[in-house]
């Protein structure tokens, strides 16, 4: 990859124009990270400053702090530059604690392995 | 190298991306690189209320190896030029 002068940068594909800017990295785990981008290379590595992961359970959101993260770049499935002017959830979501999040994630996941064991179980009679 | 060129005559054009976890994501197309990594910009996402975290998301770039679909516009295959590059380029020339 060509290092790209300052000017092209905004045309290039490059990460170059969203260094040092607030981005949403998504991760192929479904994770969402936030934070400041410092560093990247041709893979899509990245280093996020001030990162945190924002855990959305329904209508709840929480934001966990993580510091500084180095991403390896097969993990990035996209990375989206955050406009500041918007809102960044729809005003429904309300904001949780932690320990909060973490309980609704728990009962999500529970939900939804009960719904799993069921439709096992109602195989033979050949739905859908 | 085909489809990398291919992908550049579709910049500015308007294009939905789909991805292997199934967001799909619509936008302009700003820019492709050789590994068909995808920058788009004034993104909407076409299910936004299952992805409330990407609302505030404008321009965006996706990894290519993570790309399922690229839906492009009607005309935005010229099928005869692409049957022609792609024998052209077999004969590896």
């Amino acid at each position: 990859m060509s290092w790209a002068g300052p000017e092209d940068i905004y045309l290039s594909t490059s990460l170059a124009s969203y260094l040092d800017k607030k981005l949403l990295v998504l991760l192929r785990d479904g994770r969402k990270l936030m934070g400041i981008l410092r560093s990247f290379d041709q893979f899509a590595n990245a280093v996020l400053e001030g990162a945190c992961e924002r855990v959305i359970v329904g209508e709840l959101y929480c934001d966990i702090p993580l510091g500084l993260y180095v991403i390896r770049g097969e993990n990035v499935v996209l990375i989206g530059e955050l406009d500041l002017e918007r809102e960044e959830l729809p005003p429904h979501m309300t904001c949780v604690s932690a320990a909060e999040i973490r309980r609704a994630q728990k009962a999500e996941r529970e939900a939804s392995d009960l719904k799993g064991t069921m439709r096992k179980r109602m195989e033979f009679l050949d739905l859908d | 190298m085909l489809f990398f060129s291919y992908f550049k005559d579709l910049v500015g054009r308007e294009v939905t991306v789909e991805l292997k976890n199934d967001l799909a994501i619509r936008g302009t197309l700003h820019s492709v690189d050789q590994y068909l990594n995808i920058k788009l910009e004034n993104t909407r996402v076409v299910d936004q209320d299952k992805y409330p975290h990407m609302l505030s998301v404008r321009n965006c770039f996706i990894r290519g190896s993570v790309v399922r679909y690229v839906q492009l516009p009607p005309d935005g295959v010229d099928v005869d030029l692409l049957h022609d590059a792609t024998r052209r380029e077999a004969r590896g020339g």
